[in-house]
């Protein structure tokens, strides 16, 4: 049965993705399908982050060590989500044309945080691997914390493009903050009684 | 490209059709070309002046009084009651009118104006309104020598409209333009579309279409229009400053503070088309330059 479950979580983070393909080649993305695929993905990206950050506390809620099995997956599909997100708008609808996408990021906020992000992604995505883990030894947990920063850009490069309408983002805000307290709790803890 | 005459544009139907034939031979003709594909035949490369389908224009609301997705305002503004409608016309001037729509329609002949519509958050459509020029209406009134801006005011009834009863804006929505700007021909009261009424979705039974500004600037269900000595602020004005002025006229070179405003997206024309340039005051430059000669543009945006 254990060995059923990592898989599962690969498959079911799959279907997102075939669910916006499936919309793509059957033309049900409305009049604005390019802005569509943007949300969509931008949402899952966020959507993988919150889930990624629920392994560690879920495990302590739980006492099940299963689910931190799953944060390598999970955090790679943010990864992939977010990847997809950055080429929907420099490929699909800016067509790499690299002048208005600069112009971009060093103009407009939202988009250079949301960028920002994304580098800070890449080097989570090249050490991801168990070998990393064991070259990288305590390092890589610093490393890794990285996704903290991470999510805060995230929620706000959601926040700072909305027109006039945050409740959507300040919920994945509070999400990820409250996430993140959670965090600090276990720290303060190992630091009473270690 | 500036107006077009309805007879320019390919109709809808036809404008399918052709598609759907271009589409057939595609599927048949090519073994191995990408155009087997479906979507390949949907417009890679941009028409921009062909008319946005009806479905789309009555689809794809902004129209807040009625919920802030695109979707809502045809979803909500369907038992909209527009009758009975009456617009005052009052402030600065000599005699306040109230005018019912029935009057109005009387009044006034609709033509068919078909005009770029261009959002401020990057998207455009080719819509064949029917409508007469404003100018026309607040002729019927002698604004007194004080009037320098006209304000319209839109209905607040929350009841029907649900979303007004959220603070999203600052309701009743309202908007202005200065007196030469609201007397321009090319300012238009819409009534129709498609050679149908107006829907409620687009601002029925009374709007205003302003072809060279952004979207947000051409109120709907107008019941109001206020003659006023000072400049009036808009409800996008009360809601942020920085992001929308006064005039916003539709300008390239002049960002929203979030986002850029040199090109957009034609509604309707599929995933792989790309964006297209946005021209200065929306290709109606040669018709409104005129009003802003010497005016810094950017600082008056």
């Amino acid at each position: 049965m254990k060995k059923y479950l990592k898989p599962g979580v690969f498959i079911l983070s799959t279907i997102p993705f075939l669910l916006i393909l499936y919309k793509i080649f059957l033309d049900k993305l409305g009049p604005e399908p390019v802005k569509e695929i943007t949300h969509f993905t931008g949402e899952w990206t966020l959507i993988f982050i919150c889930l990624t950050l629920s392994m560690s506390p879920l495990k302590r809620f739980t006492k099940l060590s299963v689910w931190i099995s799953f944060r390598r997956i999970l955090g790679l599909f943010v990864f992939f989500y977010a990847t997809l997100h950055l080429l929907t708008y420099v490929g699909l609808d800016y067509r790499f044309n690299w002048s208005p996408i600069l112009d971009d990021v060093m103009k407009k906020k939202y988009i250079f945080i949301g960028f920002a992000a994304w580098l800070l992604l890449l080097p989570l995505a090249i050490t991801s691997s168990q070998k990393m883990v064991l070259l990288l030894k305590n390092n890589w947990k610093k490393l890794h914390r990285l996704i903290y920063v991470i999510a805060i850009f995230g929620s706000l490069h959601y926040i700072w493009l909305s027109k006039t309408i945050l409740f959507k983002p300040l919920v994945y805000l509070i999400i990820i903050l409250v996430l993140l307290a959670l965090r600090i709790k276990i720290k303060n803890r190992n630091v009473n009684y270690g | 490209m500036k107006k077009f005459k309805y007879s320019e544009i390919t109709p809808e139907k036809i404008y399918k059709n052709r598609r759907s034939f271009i589409k057939s031979i595609g599927l048949g003709a090519s073994s191995l070309a990408i155009s087997t594909i479906p979507f390949a035949n949907k417009s890679l490369a941009n028409d921009r002046d062909k008319l946005t389908s009806y479905k789309d224009i009555t689809t794809y609301n902004n129209y807040y009084e009625f919920g802030t997705s695109k979707g809502d305002p045809y979803r909500n503004s369907q038992i909209f009651k527009t009758t009975p409608w009456d617009i005052s016309i009052e402030g600065e001037v000599e005699k306040p009118i109230k005018l019912s729509m029935e009057e109005i329609s009387e009044m006034f002949v609709s033509e068919e104006r078909i005009y770029r519509l261009r959002c401020v958050e990057g998207w455009s459509m080719v819509i064949p309104w029917m409508g007469f020029s404003l100018s026309e209406l607040l002729s019927k009134v002698n604004p007194t020598n004080k009037a320098k801006f006209v304000e319209f005011e839109s209905i607040y009834d929350p009841a029907q409209m649900k979303g007004q009863r959220y603070p999203v804006l600052n309701w009743p929505y309202n908007e202005g333009l200065r007196i030469d700007e609201a007397m321009h021909p090319l300012t238009t009261v819409v009534t129709g579309l498609y050679g149908k009424k107006l829907p409620n979705q687009n601002g029925a039974p009374f709007r205003i279409f302003i072809p060279w500004k952004y979207g947000f600037k051409s109120a709907k269900a107008i019941v109001k229009i206020k003659f006023l000595e000072n400049m009036p602020t808009s409800s996008w004005m009360w809601a942020s400053p920085r992001e929308y002025g006064f005039y916003s006229n539709v300008n390239p070179n002049v960002d929203h503070p979030r986002w850029s405003q040199a090109t957009e997206r034609i509604i309707g024309e599929g995933v792989w088309a790309p964006r297209v340039k946005t021209l200065m005051f929306n290709g109606y430059g040669d018709e409104v330059a005129s009003l802003y000669s010497g005016m810094d543009l950017k600082k008056y945006f």
